[in-house]
């Protein structure tokens, strides 16, 4: 124990399981967790959609709800629930002295204006002058601020008055990997006393289900879980709507004012494996060897996205392992992107909290875990590329 | 105590570092008449756009990607590190690109129906449009740079606006403090200058629109100044600490003395009307560099020649400096080059450091008519001969972003 390990204490996550760290515990620990999907809307591709949100309990004014997007407001949400269950919402202090880094994509563009120009460009050669003749006229000049990466941190120092510094990282998972990596480190150098660190993704927005489906990652037949989506139409990967944000602090700042803490981060590694080089599996066993992982069942809380070489490489460098009983949580959530890292982050916390593992989110390829769970992995492989893990321990 | 010796510039002057101080030095502006899209329909024609590289008609991710390879290039050779096995971190400031409208384009020309964004998914699920892919994702940009530079670990693209690429630079600085590495590749960079984003910016009343004389338009601290110009570059640095460089007789070209950020909680686009976010930023890295406001000796403007920001710049920086101020040698390079956004950080932290090693403030051109309200010593159309041992060096940002790197030329 050092009065500099990382200790979380406040979260907040959404997903279409619902809102709050309770609500997630307890659908997550269901006899069968079933999860909540809508096949239709944006056919034929599934997504796990946002529950009903009252945007208005973390963020009161319409105003500034008006300035955002989904997205933006999602985020924004999140991290509100995270500063209120750390109990620093309403300490301007705090609040004001308090790092942030957030894991951000793009925001959404105007589908309208979009296919307004999609469908004028059949019949025009003029490509160039057509597009600056609708958006200089369509576009509404605020949606800009709502599409930029880090306006979800800018709106959450307006909101939420989180103003001690303020970094935004972009790149898919990788982006919440580094999110967490750095702010643990900041805080491990007593470079940061206190921190929030988060993502959110919106997938209920033609170009973000686009974005995956330029390569063909998403899965095109009914809902699966992410270890049985191989061999199935489609790319494997399944998205959802979520946010996870979490206020971390050194031990020594969060016991002098009081506060007790859900669980620590423990060592984070990240890697830039070179896929096409090399078998993916052995980059995976390379981190779990470097994470130095204690003896006996380890849980995973496995951020495997469903995409089949990655999530492929995930089980195999698991199974080489020996003792990692995986759960992977995106069969139920879905993809959530930038937000696949912290998210996996929290519900590890959680496990290590309540001192009990998840039952199986896919009882045909998870095994049960019996024991109370001292240490618990995190993991998120991206679809694509890049590949983080961590240990999440009791503070 | 982190070094710097390794440095790399384009921007729309020219590319390296020697064209480009010559350019500065000699009050030349590198803003000209859009060439690269129509401007029907615009109300600003005119850019900083870096057109002579083969990228410049590639799209934004493209473009965005060789400035950064060349600024980059230029560091690493300068530093004499291995050009493909840098062996330290990546810190990447990019701006948030997206598919290309012209690739947008195609692939929904090439659809079986066309009744909108379901079907241009349907035609990018067929297309195996892989180029297309990877200008999706956010993390290409930089993977790339990792493979080609040989940098470290997982690398970093991170945006914080305006401010971006002096957050490049602070993270690379923050991970040499931590021991994380003994070097870092820091870098800004920006080609994102597309109709679109001309657009955007033009709709938030940001972009001045006096086209008539492009070179004229940037006018930072002028009272006719009317907006900034959109520009590109890219600009990075290789950060060491002071004992490595010395250990490997590497040349110190500058120190980073320290860094600080404040963010600002008033508005999306405006900053608090009392400025306490920039003078927080500024006093951050004062404190951080153990120097006091005395000691600064020139300070290279954030400036970008919008109304707000240069009103706001003097205010934060008058409140910090008190009357020193009117007498204290501040240029804005984006007089010259224009507002290279996500890469001006980098970009200007390398002019900032060449002011130092030679010896010459680059001016603030086009300053014709002073602002009665702005007093200040900004070097006015001709470069100035000075001799100068330590920078302030502003960025900020929409979102609220507000970054201040101190540099000095030599180690204390």
């Amino acid at each position: 124990m050092s009065p500099r390990d990382v200790v979380i204490t406040g979260m907040g996550i959404v997903s279409s399981l619902g809102e709050g760290v309770d609500a997630h515990w307890k659908a997550l620990t269901a006899a069968k967790p079933a999860p909540v999907v809508d096949p239709e809307r944006f056919a034929p591709y599934t997504i796990h959609p946002l529950p009903e949100i009252d945007w208005s309990q973390q963020i009161p004014r319409r105003g500034d709800q008006r300035q955002m997007e989904t997205w933006q407001r999602l985020g924004t949400y999140a991290a509100g629930l995270a500063l209120d269950d750390a109990g620093l919402k309403d300490d301007e202090a705090l609040c004001s002295s308090m790092d942030m880094v957030v894991a951000a994509g793009g925001g959404e563009r105007d589908e309208t204006v979009d296919e307004a120009i999609l469908n004028a460009s059949l019949s025009r050669n003029d490509h160039d002058v057509l597009l600056n003749e609708k958006l200089t006229t369509e576009l509404r000049p605020t949606l800009f601020l709502a599409q930029l990466s880090n306006l979800l941190a800018g709106n959450i120092s307006i909101v939420h008055k989180v103003t001690g510094s303020s970094r935004t990282f972009m790149g898919e998972e990788g982006a919440g990997v580094s999110a967490i990596e750095t702010a643990a480190a900041r805080i491990r150098s007593g470079q940061s006393s206190h921190l929030l660190v988060g993502a959110a993704f919106q997938t209920e927005h033609s170009d973000m289900l686009l974005a995956y489906e330029l390569a063909g990652f998403l899965h095109r037949e009914n809902w699966k879980p992410v270890w049985q989506r191989e061999g199935a139409q489609g790319g494997g990967v399944i998205t959802g709507s979520g946010a996870a944000f979490l206020v971390l602090e050194s031990r020594e700042h969060a016991e002098r004012r009081g506060r007790e803490a859900y669980a620590a981060i423990g060592p984070v590694v990240s890697r830039r494996s070179r896929r096409k080089a090399a078998p993916l599996a052995g980059d995976l066993s390379a981190m779990l060897e470097a994470l130095s992982l204690p003896e006996g069942p380890l849980m995973s809380i496995s951020g495997a996205s469903g995409a089949h070489e990655a999530t492929v490489a995930e089980a195999e460098a698991m199974a080489a392992k020996g003792n990692i009983v995986p759960r992977a949580f995106s069969s139920l959530t879905g993809h959530l992107k930038e937000a696949q890292f912290p998210f996996a982050v929290a519900l590890a916390a959680l496990a290590v909290h309540h001192g009990k593992a998840f039952p199986a989110f896919d009882p045909e390829k998870e095994a049960a875990f019996d024991g109370k769970p001292e240490a618990v992995l995190a993991t998120a492989v991206g679809y694509h590329c890049f590949e983080g893990m961590g240990v999440v321990t009791r503070a | 105590m982190v070094a710097v010796t390794g440095m790399g510039v384009v921007t729309s002057l020219g590319q390296g570092r020697e064209d480009n101080w010559n350019a500065l030095i000699s009050g030349r502006s590198g803003i000209h008449p859009i060439t690269r899209f129509p401007v029907d329909h615009l109300a600003t024609t005119i850019a900083g756009t870096v057109d002579f590289l083969p990228a410049s008609n590639r799209g934004a991710s493209a473009l965005t990607f060789e400035l950064a390879h060349l600024a980059a290039a230029e560091a690493v050779g300068q530093s004499g590190f291995p050009d493909s096995d840098f062996a330290g971190p990546l810190f990447l400031a990019a701006p948030p690109v997206e598919l290309d409208w012209h690739h947008r384009l195609s692939l929904y020309a090439g659809a079986q129906k066309h009744h909108g964004n379901k079907d241009l998914i349907e035609a990018a699920r067929t297309a195996h449009a892989l180029e297309f892919f990877e200008e999706s994702q956010f993390a290409t940009i930089a993977d790339r740079l990792a493979e080609t530079f040989g940098t470290r670990g997982l690398p970093i693209t991170l945006s914080t606006a305006c401010a971006s690429g002096a957050t490049a630079i602070q993270l690379g600085i923050e991970a040499i403090r931590r021991g994380e590495c003994d070097r870092a590749l820091a870098i800004g960079a920006d080609g994102s200058a597309t109709a679109e984003a001309l657009i955007r910016f033009s709709l938030l009343s940001a972009l001045t629109t006096q086209n008539e004389f492009p070179e004229k338009a940037s006018r930072p601290f002028s009272k006719d100044r009317s907006g900034f110009v959109l520009a590109e570059g890219a600009g990075a640095l290789v950060l060491e600490s002071l004992e490595s460089a010395r250990a490997r007789g590497a040349e110190i070209l500058g120190i980073m003395r320290g860094c600080g950020e404040k963010a600002d909680d008033f508005h999306r686009t405006r900053s608090k009307p009392d400025g306490s976010p920039a003078i927080g930023a500024v006093r951050a890295a004062l404190s951080d560099a153990g120097m006091s406001e005395d000691e600064v000796e020139y300070v290279n403007a954030h400036g970008t020649s919008t109304p707000e920001n240069d009103k706001m710049e003097h205010l934060s920086l008058s409140t910090v400096f008190g009357e020193r101020i009117k007498n204290l040698p501040i240029s804005s390079n984006k007089s010259m080059i224009g507002h290279t956004l996500s890469a001006a950080g980098a970009v200007e932290a390398v002019f900032s450091l060449m002011t130092m090693r030679e010896g010459v403030i680059p001016p603030t051109i086009n300053y014709d008519t002073p602002d009665p309200a702005i007093e200040l010593d900004v070097v006015p159309n001709r470069k100035r001969e000075a001799q100068v041992s330590t920078v302030l060096s502003n960025s900020f940002g929409f979102g609220g972003q507000n970054t201040c790197l101190v540099m000095a030329r030599e180690p204390v």
